[in-house]
């Protein structure tokens, strides 16, 4: 199950325009459709109207200009910081714990979310406990991994298998906790499950509200490539190459759950996204963490911007939840890494 | 761990739509004069056929336990409120329903059996609850969620004919069918005013198929949610996209108690703020406990869209 010693190098520049292009395409076809049916033409003047010192005539009546700028393009954009959060801290994780299972939610930051959006709900009367979910999410993620990481500290020597070890029992208490809360209030159950089949449904505030904190976490996962490429040989020789073995992986276990917590305030609990990425990555671009995490940035944020596009299409002007989608594209991607056990790419 | 939540919820979800329905609209009556009382009670033992299939009470029922919020309200409406001895967490109404801590969710059979039930009303047969009280000599019925009005006037039969008071549950049916039917000739059918009715503000709405979805059929509404394809279900979750472009003449809020929805909240919903019902205050606000029952109370919810449909057509 080891990450492939030092692979090959190889150019960064041609998958990441490949990507880009992917990402590009995914988020023209997202705004391009929708359930309200709009011009192609109107749609893409109306967004070049958007931009600054540019001025044109798109042709859209205002209530499909308030659509498109309102709802379809921060959706959009949502998509996108999402998937690359996911995706990237999902490949951070894989790489401080060499486990190419692990996942952003391995530490407890999906069952601190899920508690603490319940608690919200339970407690806080109508529309204020609906508008303390995103800030409820944020903090309780941030919680559960502290949590874990503080438990795991105290049980061993900084071993990772300790940490993950932490992690499953912070994540059972926390699901038990949450459990416990939600049969005081059972009429809120529907509410608290929607949260957790995700939903991208952003707006300008919300994206704004994370951005700060998605740009510190990506920047920092993204400069820690190399290193996590050394971390892959194992720590005595990682150390033995003169790096701070504890540090690298207490920085890129902190950058990675914040663009976790980040991406769960916005759009509740969506799986898959931060395995099956940096997987695929893996297997057409390579194993080292300098091509993985660009990568799963733009991939992940391509990946769940298509994933939504067919969430909100295949049974419009229905929508399924955005968790069903990437959970049945990520299962049986699940079946497939097992039986194919030996890592590709080096 | 996570496919299986998936699998929870979506069932949850189910449940919970459907369970979202009615109430009664006439306060319960004091007593059951002593004469229906007697010859309701030579009429036993009596079969009805129920959820869970043909079942035979007895005796005329003096301990019913019920753990449907809309079967606790027809209870009280068909004059059986003086028969009821425990009602579960939900059951809100009326007033003077003797509310415990026991649940229609996870029913536990112990706690039931506690108060000496000789009849157990349910809405769903969770746990295989109908069986474990019949082993214990407890008969059950399961009064599903209708989806009709024939369906629920039948439960309001059957439960009148299981605790003896089927004269008064007859009286119950013709007069809410009396009253639905006059709503519906008075309503201006031919403006064909278009409806979105929330029920979970992700959102989900209700297609014309479900029960609630045939109150508002009654005054000719159009239903925006029937756009949805078939294997969206009954209860499909909405684009809020496609709500806005298809800016509904009236928007019913079943979300008001659950998650304080109102007009304000609407028009601060990202790309609403233009919808025309919002900004000619056509934004209804229903009880949401009324829009998830299918008691007697439907009676009120039909005389709620009423008014705001003529209102609107006015």
């Amino acid at each position: 199950m080891r990450a492939p010693v030092v692979p090959a190098r190889r150019s960064l520049l041609p998958p990441l325009l490949v990507s880009v292009v992917l990402l590009a395409a995914a988020m023209v076809a997202g705004l391009l459709t929708g359930a309200a049916d709009m011009p192609v033409r109107g749609v893409l003047l109306a967004l070049l109207d958007g931009l600054p010192f540019v001025s044109v005539d798109s042709g859209l009546a205002p209530v499909e200009r308030s659509l498109l700028l309102e709802l379809r393009l921060p959706r959009v954009l949502t998509a996108v910081a999402v998937g690359g959060l996911l995706a990237v801290a999902g490949a951070g994780y894989q790489g401080v714990f060499r486990n190419p299972l692990a996942d952003p939610y391995l530490l407890g930051a999906a069952a601190g979310a899920g508690l603490a959006v319940t608690l919200a709900v339970v407690f806080l009367p109508g529309e204020a406990g609906t508008a303390a979910i995103p800030a409820a999410a944020f903090a309780g993620a941030v919680g559960g991994v502290l949590l874990a990481y503080a438990l795991g500290r105290s049980a061993g020597r900084g071993g990772t298998a300790t940490l993950v070890l932490a992690g499953v029992a912070v994540m059972s208490f926390l699901t038990a906790v949450q459990t416990f809360v939600q049969q005081l209030k059972v009429e809120e159950l529907q509410r608290v499950y929607a949260w957790i089949l995700g939903d991208l449904g952003g707006s300008w505030e919300r994206l704004g509200m994370i951005a700060p904190y998605a740009a510190v976490a990506a920047v920092a996962l993204l400069l820690h490539g190399r290193l996590l490429d050394v971390l892959s040989v194992g720590d005595e020789e990682a150390a033995g190459l003169g790096v701070h073995v504890g540090r690298v992986r207490l920085v890129v276990l902190f950058a990675a759950s914040l663009a976790t917590a980040a991406a769960v305030a916005v759009s509740g609990l969506i799986g898959f996204v931060g395995v099956v990425v940096p997987h695929v990555v893996r297997r057409l671009a390579g194993g080292s963490y300098r091509m993985v995490l660009p990568l799963s940035l733009l991939g992940g944020a391509a990946f769940l911007v298509a994933a939504d596009l067919v969430a909100r299409t295949v049974m419009a002007p229905a929508e399924l939840p955005i968790g069903v989608v990437t959970a049945f594209v990520g299962a049986p991607f699940f079946v497939a890494i097992l039986r194919a056990t030996r890592p590709v790419g080096t | 761990m996570r496919p299986v939540r998936l699998a929870l919820a979506s069932a949850l979800l189910g449940i919970l739509g459907l369970a979202a329905c009615g109430q009664a609209q006439d306060p319960a009556p004091s007593a059951p004069s002593s004469a229906s009382a007697s010859s309701a009670a030579s009429a036993f033992p009596v079969t009805v056929e129920a959820g869970n299939g043909q079942v035979t009470i007895e005796r005329r029922p003096e301990r019913i336990v019920s753990l449907s919020p809309t079967a606790t309200e027809t209870l009280f409406a068909i004059g059986a409120g003086p028969q009821v001895v425990a009602v579960d967490e939900r059951s809100n109404h009326p007033p003077e329903a003797p509310k415990t801590s026991l649940s229609g969710f996870k029913p536990n059979v112990e706690a039931i059996v506690e108060y000496k039930p000789d009849l157990v009303v349910i809405a769903s047969d969770i746990d295989d609850i109908a069986a474990k009280l019949s082993k214990v000599n407890v008969p059950v019925l399961v009064e599903p969620s209708a989806t009709d009005f024939d369906d629920a006037y039948d439960q309001i039969l059957d439960l009148g004919t299981a605790t003896g008071n089927a004269d008064r549950a007859r009286r119950l049916v013709d007069e809410m069918r009396r009253e639905l039917d006059r709503l519906a000739a008075e309503a201006p059918k031919e403006k064909r005013l278009s409806y979105y009715h929330e029920l979970d503000v992700t959102p989900y709405s209700v297609t014309s198929n479900t029960f609630i979805g045939r109150v508002y059929g009654l005054f000719g509404l159009v239903n925006i949610a029937d756009r949805a394809p078939d294997a969206a279900g009954g209860y499909p979750r909405l684009s809020a996209e496609f709500i806005a472009k298809a800016d509904p003449d009236l928007i019913f809020l079943a979300t008001t108690k659950c998650c304080g929805q109102n007009r304000d909240t609407l028009a601060k919903r990202p790309g609403w703020s233009g919808l025309s019902a919002i900004k000619n205050d056509r934004v209804i606000n229903l009880d949401d406990d009324i829009a998830s029952r299918w008691g007697p109370r439907v009676v009120d919810l039909a005389r709620t869209v009423s008014d705001a449909v003529r209102k609107a057509a006015g």
